[in-house]
């Protein structure tokens, strides 16, 4: 396994947040799991089309997405294109609780959040 | 009697120009450019959606909505208890919607019979049926500075139709 160099790169760009997600439960966090996160599909409680993260922030971290209801377009995830992105623990956690309970319907878990955290700070151009 | 119809839809038309605006004066124009003057307000909601005017809804609309965002339209738009307490207190005192009847306490902009007025003649193909627009709440969709509270008719471009004037 290869992950300290990525946990360290996380670690710069979040202070603090993926230790955070450790002392919470959080084993190793694992970006490929975290990619494989990133896509999942979700059943719809209302039994609409199935919903991911993708879903607002399109595939590519890199590129910007955009809100499915609302049009909204939305700054890209990856702090390569985004330096502010995981940035700021408060605001971190304040979209994960939104949007886990909308995407997957009940709040992501420290090593969802650790996983997912770790796979889009490592994503380069 | 072709002639008399011609005169009401004519004064009809008339009334519908002054209502017009008289809202606009007391809704937009005053209240409209509040939007832009809270970046808390332009961050918190207008990330997700244009920040609306605060202006076009009463003050007990705005509580009411502040205290559901646990279900905001189907979506958790939970706020920190300090940033939503902020924010209701601002939108609150920013709030207009006085013709607003008192026995109702409308959630969305676009159930006002104000913004029906406005939007009345805009046929179901251009926003409804239009997959650029789709609905009437994404005001920026055809009009750019929605979030800068102008929504000048003579700025309005509808995507796939072009200006839209009457």
């Amino acid at each position: 396994m290869n992950l300290a160099p990525l946990a360290v790169a996380a670690l710069l760009a979040a202070p603090g947040l993926i230790d955070a997600y450790r002392a919470a439960g959080a084993g190793a966090p694992d970006a490929a799991r975290g990619r494989a996160f990133w896509t999942q599909s979700f059943a719809a409680p209302d039994g609409g089309v199935a919903r991911a993260c993708t879903s607002c922030h399109g595939p590519d971290p890199l590129g910007p997405g955009r809100h499915v209801k609302t049009g909204e377009v939305l700054a890209a995830m990856a702090p390569a294109v985004e330096p502010t992105r995981f940035t700021d623990p408060a605001e971190v956690e304040k979209w994960f609780k939104r949007n886990c309970k909308w995407t997957v319907g009940r709040e992501c878990t420290p090593q969802e959040k650790a996983d997912v955290v770790l796979f889009l700070t490592e994503v380069k151009r | 009697m072709r002639a008399a119809a011609t005169l009401l839809a004519v004064l009809a038309l008339a009334g519908g120009a002054l209502a017009h605006d008289d809202d606009a004066d007391e809704d937009l124009g005053r209240r409209a450019p509040a939007a832009a003057s809270s970046p808390q307000y332009r961050k918190e909601c207008g990330s997700c959606h244009v920040a609306y005017p605060p202006g076009l809804l009463p003050a007990r609309s705005w509580t009411r909505l502040m205290g559901g965002l646990g279900d905001h339209f189907g979506e958790s738009a939970e706020l920190p208890d300090a940033t939503r307490a902020a924010l209701t207190t601002w939108l609150e005192a920013q709030a207009g919607g006085r013709r607003v009847p008192a026995a109702e306490t409308p959630l969305r902009i676009t159930e006002t019979r104000f913004f029906r007025r406005e939007h009345d003649e805009i046929p179901a193909r251009l926003v409804r049926d239009n997959p650029e627009v789709k609905t009437f709440a994404r005001c920026n969709a055809c009009h750019a500075d929605a979030s800068d509270g102008r929504f000048d008719e003579h700025t309005v471009r509808i995507p796939g139709h072009g200006r839209w004037d009457d």
